[in-house]
C-alpha cells in the first residue's frame, strides 16, 4: 500500500511540474520570449551563487559530521602511514585551495558577467603569457606531490627490514587464513596440486622446514613495534589484503605471490581505549571483487605486546602435529627438535 | 546590427526549400529503421543510449535500496525480480549483478555510444560542412552492430543463472570460472560476446569519423578552423580505434579460457575443492590488457563532453573561446597520455614499484593539460556576457564537476597514497563525479543545445531548468559525501557493511545518499519525458541559427532533409569562435573575412 502511495505521490508530482512548464511557456510566449529569457536568466544566475555558497557551506559542514569518522583524527597504525597521513593533508591542502579558488571564480564569473542589456563581451582570445603560467604552476606544484609521493611509496614497496616477522597470508573465497614459519623462520614450501580437504593450503609436508609451522584462520596475530613481512597468496580469484588503520592494501593474485611490510605502532589494547569503543578490531577487508560473499570477507589482525605474542605463539601446534597427530612427536619439545624427528621420520626427497 | 545580416546571409537557401525533396524514393524502413543518414543515426544511439540509461540508473537506484536500507525488505522487489530478490530482499550474487550491469551499461552503452555514436554522427557532418559520412553503409552497420551488441546484454539479464557479476572490469579469475560465481557461467560468455559486437560497431564508428573528418571538410575548413567539438570527437576516435581492439584481444583469450581449456590468465587454482589443471597464466595479464582501453575508455568518455561543453560556453558567453590552440593542444596530450597511464589502476596488484613510479609520473602529467582547460573556461567566462540557456548551464555544471572530480585524481594517481584509497568509495566518488555525472553533463548540454537542430522543436526550458537544478545538487549530495567514506576505508563493491566495526558507522550516511540518488533518478525520467514530448509537441524553431552560433549547423535549413545542404556546402573563411570580434556580436563561419575586418586568430 506505501509503494503505491508513494507510486501515485510521484506521478502527482510529475503533473504538477508537466502543467507548470507547460503554462510557462505560453506565458513566456505571450510575455515576449526575449522578456522572459531575461528573466530566467537573472533567476538563475542568483541561483548559480546561491550554489556556490550553499556549496562552500555544505563542504564544511559534511566535513564537521564526517572527517571525525574517517581513521585520520585517530592516527594511523602503523609507523608508515604517519608519512601517508602528512601526504594526505598536503595533497588536501594544495587541491583544496584550487578547488575553492576555481569554483569560486566559476561561480562568480556566471553571476557578474550574466547577460544584462548594454554589457559586450570582451573580445579576448588568447593570451600566451597567462596560458604560460597556468601550464607551469600546476606543473610545479604536481612535481613537489610525485616527489614526496615517490618517495613514500619506494619506501614502503621496498625490501621489508631483515629482523621482519614474516607471515603468509592467504586468501580463498571467503576466507582469510595465516602461517608462521616456527622456529627455523622459514616457511613450507606449498603446491596448490597438494590440497586436500584437510591440508587446504597444499603445503608440501615433505619439505622440513614445514614441520614447525603454525596454520590460523581468521585472526592474525602481530607484535608491536616490529616491521611485519607478509607472503601473500590466493588460492582461486583475485583478493585484497585491505588494511585502512595501517594505511596499506595489496592483492592476493593465484599463481603470483606478492608482499608487504608494516610495522603496526599501537596494540589493539591500546586502540579500544583511544577510541574508547571496547569492540574495536583491526580489520582485513577484502578489497577486491572475489564473489558473492566478498563483502563478509573479513580478517582480523590483533596486534599485542611482545611479550603476549611469544606466549600466543608458543600456544599454537604445528599444523604437521595437526593433521598428522599418529606420527611420533612430543608435543612440548621445542619446535626445532620436533622438526628434525619428523623429517627423519618422513621419507625426503633428495 | 550587421549580426542580424550575417544571420540572414546564413539562411538564405534554407528558408525556401526547408522540406527538400530527395531524388530517390524513402520508404520507412529506409529513413527510420535502415537509414544511412548519418542525422537519423544519431537520434537512434540517442534514443537507444537513453534506454539504456534508465535501465542502468533503474539498477543503481535498486542496489543503492539495499545498502541505504540494509534492514528492511521490499516485497514489490521480489514481484520483480523472483528468486533473485526471496522475501523482498536481493541475494548478494544479484546485487553484485546489478552493480556490474550498471556499471557495463553506463560505460559502454550510454556515455561511449550513446555519447559518442550520437554527436560524432550528428555534428561531424554538419558542423565540417559534409553531406555525410565517408561511408553511409558502415555507419549504419555501425548502428546495428551496437544494437546486436545491446540485445544479446539486454538477452543476458534474463539467463537462469544471472548475468555477468564480476564488476564491468571483469577480473579473471573470478570471471574465467564458473565455479567461482554464478554470474560467471553463461551470463559471463553473453558479456564477452556482446562486447565483441560492441567493439566491431565502435571501430566501425571510429574510423568513420576519423576519414569524413580528415577528408570531407567543406573548402576553406582548415583543421585550426574546425570548432573544438569536432577536435574532441576526432581524438574520441583515435583513441577508441586504437584501444578497443585490445579489449577485444583480452576478451577473445578470456573467452578461450572460459570454454576452450587455456591458461592465458589461469595459473594454481584450487576452486570449490577442485584443483585445476591450469598453469603458467597471469591473472594480471588481463588487468593489463583491460586498463589499456579502460583508461583511454575513460577519455573516450570525457573528451566529447569537453569539446561539446567548450563550444556551448563559447556560444553562450558571446565570447570567443579562450586559447583554442592550448585547448586543441591539451587535448592531444590528453590523447596522448591516455594510453600511458593506464596501470594506475594497477598499484596494488604487485606490480614493479620501479613502473609504478613512471605511471605516477605520467598520471599526473595529465593534470596540466586538465588545468589549463579548466583555466581556459573559466577566462572564456571572465567578461563575458552569459546567456544561462539549459545547456549553457549543464555546461557549466560540468566545469563545475570537473574541477571537483578531477582534483581527486591527483590523490588517487599518486601510488602511496592510492595504497589508502584504492577500491575505496574515494575511488567511487572520483570517477562518478569526474567521467560519470560529468560526461553525463556534457551529454545533457549537447542534447539541450543541438535538440533544435535535431528535431526542428525546442525542449521545455522550466522542465529544463529543474532537470539541472536537482540533477547538480543532487549529485554532489550523492557523491561529495562518499569521499569521506573511501578516507575511512570503506571498501566499495560490499553488499552490506554491518558486519565490520570499522565501515559500519555510515549507515545514516548511507540512507541519506540513497535517498537522494531516488530523487535525482526521478529528475532524469522528467528529463526523459521531457525529450519525448518535446521531440513532438515542443515548441517550434523559427529562427535557423537560435542560439546566435557560428558553426555550419545552423546555417542548414531548420529541418535538414538527407545531405544537410539543399543547396551548395557553405565555403568557410574562419574559425568558429569569432564571437565580440569588432563590435558584431558573432560573424558566422561561412561569412567572408571584410576588408575592415580587424585580424583575429
Amino acid at each position: 500500500m506505501k509503494e503505491f502511495l508513494m507510486i501515485a505521490l510521484g506521478v502527482l508530482i510529475f503533473v504538477v511540474i508537466f502543467q507548470i512548464a507547460k503554462a510557462s511557456e505560453y506565458v513566456s510566449v505571450l510575455k515576449g520570449e526575449d522578456k522572459s529569457r531575461k528573466q530566467n536568466n537573472k533567476i538563475n544566475a542568483f541561483m548559480l551563487i546561491g550554489l556556490l555558497v550553499f556549496g562552500l557551506i555544505g563542504v564544511w559542514y559534511c566535513n564537521e559530521l564526517y572527517f571525525g569518522k574517517t581513521l585520520f583524527p585517530q592516527g594511523s597504525a602503523s609507523v608508515e602511514g604517519e608519512e601517508l597521513d602528512t601526504m594526505l593533508y598536503i595533497t588536501i591542502a594544495i587541491t583544496g585551495v584550487v578547488f575553492v579558488l576555481t569554483q569560486v571564480l566559476l561561480f562568480w564569473f556566471c553571476f557578474k558577467y550574466q547577460e544584462k542589456d548594454g554589457q559586450k563581451a570582451f573580445y579576448f582570445p588568447h593570451n600566451t603569457k597567462l596560458e604560460l603560467i597556468w601550464t607551469t604552476v600546476p606543473a610545479i606544484f604536481l612535481t613537489v606531490l610525485v616527489v614526496f609521493g615517490l618517495k613514500y611509496w619506494f619506501k614502503v614497496t621496498g625490501d621489508a627490514p631483515k629482523d621482519a616477522i614474516v607471515v603468509e597470508v592467504t586468501g580463498h573465497q571467503f576466507a582469510w587464513e595465516f602461517r608462521y614459519p616456527g622456529a627455523d623462520k622459514v616457511l613450507g614450501k606449498t603446491n596448490y596440486k597438494l590440497y586436500t580437504a584437510t591440508n587446504n593450503l597444499g603445503v608440501d609436508f615433505e619439505d622440513p622446514a614445514s614441520l614447525d609451522d603454525i596454520h590460523v584462520n581468521t585472526t592474525m596475530h602481530i607484535p608491536v613495534g616490529v616491521p611485519v613481512k607478509m607472503v601473500i597468496h590466493s588460492q582461486d580469484v583475485i583478493h585484497d589484503v585491505g588494511l585502512p588503520h595501517f594505511r596499506l592494501k595489496m592483492d592476493a593474485v593465484p599463481g603470483i605471490p606478492t608482499t608487504q611490510w608494516f610495522t603496526p605502532k599501537i596494540t589493539t589494547a591500546e586502540m579500544k581505549k583511544k577510541t574508547g569503543n571496547p569492540e574495536f578490531n583491526f580489520e582485513i577487508a577484502c578489497d577486491q571483487l572475489c564473489g558473492s560473499s566478498h563483502y563478509a570477507m573479513r580478517g582480523v589482525i590483533i596486534v599485542e605486546t611482545m611479550e603476549e605474542y611469544k606466549k600466543w605463539l608458543a600456544e599454537q601446534k604445528s599444523e604437521h602435529s595437526v593433521l598428522f597427530p599418529a606420527k611420533p612427536m612430543e608435543q612440548n619439545a621445542p619446535d626445532s627438535a620436533a622438526g628434525k624427528q619428523i623429517s627423519q621420520a618422513l621419507p625426503v626427497k633428495k | 546590427m550587421s549580426s542580424a545580416a550575417t544571420l540572414h546571409h546564413a539562411d538564405v537557401h534554407g528558408s525556401h526549400d526547408a522540406h527538400h525533396e530527395h531524388h530517390h524514393h524513402e520508404t520507412f524502413i529506409t529513413k527510420y529503421v535502415f537509414s544511412q543518414d548519418h542525422k537519423m543515426i544519431a537520434k537512434q544511439f540517442l534514443v537507444t543510449g537513453i534506454i539504456w540509461a534508465i535501465i542502468g540508473g533503474l539498477f543503481s537506484v535498486v542496489f543503492r535500496l539495499q545498502l541505504g536500507y540494509p534492514e528492511s525488505t521490499f516485497p514489490w522487489l521480489e514481484d520483480l525480480l523472483g528468486h533473485w530478490a526471496a522475501g523482498g530482499k536481493l541475494k548478494p550474487e544479484f546485487y553484485y549483478a546489478l552493480v556490474t550491469m550498471h556499471g557495463t551499461i553506463l560505460v559502454f552503452f550510454v556515455l561511449t555510444a550513446g555519447l559518442s555514436g550520437t554527436f560524432a554522427n550528428f555534428l561531424i557532418p554538419l558542423q565540417i560542412g559534409a553531406r555525410d559520412m565517408a561511408s553511409p553503409m558502415l555507419n549504419m552497420l555501425s548502428y546495428w552492430f551496437f544494437f546486436l551488441a545491446s540485445t544479446i546484454m539486454f538477452c543476458s539479464l534474463f539467463v537462469q543463472t544471472g548475468p555477468a557479476s564480476g564488476g564491468w572490469t571483469i577480473y579473471p579469475p573470478l570471471s574465467a570460472l564458473g565455479d567461482a560465481s554464478s554470474g560467471a557461467k553463461i551470463g559471463m560468455d553473453l558479456w564477452l560476446v556482446s562486447m565483441a559486437m560492441f567493439i566491431v560497431s565502435s571501430l566501425l564508428g571510429g574510423l568513420n569519423y576519423i576519414t569524413t573528418i580528415l577528408n570531407m571538410r567543406t573548402k576553406g575548413m582548415s583543421m585550426t578552423r574546425l570548432p573544438l567539438t569536432i577536435w574532441a570527437l576526432f581524438f574520441t576516435a583515435v583513441l577508441g580505434v586504437l584501444s578497443f581492439p585490445v579489449l577485444l584481444s583480452g576478451a577473445i583469450l578470456l573467452l578461450f579460457d572460459r570454454n576452450l581449456g587455456t591458461s592465458f590468465y589461469l595459473s594454481d587454482i584450487v576452486i570449490a575443492g577442485k584443483i585445476l589443471p591450469n598453469e603458467g597464466g597471469s591473472a594480471i595479464l588481463f588487468q593489463h590488457l583491460f586498463w589499456f582501453l579502460g583508461h583511454p575508455e575513460v577519455y573516450i568518455i570525457l573528451l566529447p563532453a569537453m569539446g561539446m561543453s567548450s563550444e556551448i560556453i563559447s556560444v553562450n558567453s558571446r565570447k570567443p573561446i579562450f586559447g583554442y590552440m592550448a585547448m586543441v593542444g591539451s587535448v592531444f596530450a590528453i590523447a596522448i597520455l591516455a594510453f600511458l597511464v593506464w596501470a594506475h589502476h594497477m598499484f596494488v596488484t604487485g606490480l614493479n614499484p620501479f613502473l609504478g613510479s613512471v605511471f605516477v609520473l605520467l598520471t599526473l602529467l595529465i593534470a596540466v593539460p586538465s588545468a589549463i582547460k579548466v583555466f581556459n573556461w573559466l577566462t572564456t567566462l571572465w567578461r563575458a556576457n552569459i546567456r544561462f540557456t539549459p545547456g549553457m548551464l549543464f555546461a557549466i555544471g560540468f566545469v563545475s564537476l570537473f574541477i571537483s572530480g578531477g582534483l581527486t585524481g591527483i590523490f588517487l594517481g599518486n601510488s602511496a597514497l592510492d595504497l589508502h584509497l584504492h577500491d575505496t568509495y574515494f575511488v567511487v566518488a572520483h570517477f562518478h563525479i569526474v567521467m560519470g555525472v560529468a560526461s553525463f553533463f556534457g551529454m545533457f548540454a549537447g542534447v539541450y543545445h543541438w535538440f533544435p537542430k535535431m528535431f526542428g522543436r525546442y525542449l521545455n526550458n522550466t522542465m529544463a531548468y529543474i532537470h539541472f537544478w536537482v540533477t547538480i545538487v543532487g549529485a554532489y549530495l550523492i557523491f561529495w559525501p562518499m569521499h569521506y567514506q573511501g578516507l575511512a576505508g570503506m571498501p566499495r563493491r560490499y553488499y552490506d557493511f554491518s558486519g565490520w566495526s570499522s565501515f559500519n558507522m555510515f549507515s545514516g550516511l548511507n540512507e541519506f545518499i540513497s535517498f537522494v540518488s531516488m530523487i535525482v533518478f526521478a529528475a532524469q525520467l522528467l528529463f526523459v519525458f521531457n525529450f519525448f514530448y518535446s521531440m513532438f509537441k515542443g515548441r517550434k524553431v523559427t529562427d535557423a541559427n537560435p542560439w546566435g552560433s557560428n558553426t555550419l549547423e545552423w546555417t542548414t535549413p531548420i529541418n535538414p532533409g538527407h545531405g544537410n545542404w539543399p543547396g551548395e556546402i557553405p565555403e568557410v573563411y574562419r574559425g568558429a569562435y569569432d564571437y565580440a570580434k569588432d563590435g558584431k556580436e558573432f560573424i558566422p563561419q561561412n561569412v567572408p573575412v571584410g576588408d575592415d575586418e580587424s585580424k583575429g586568430h
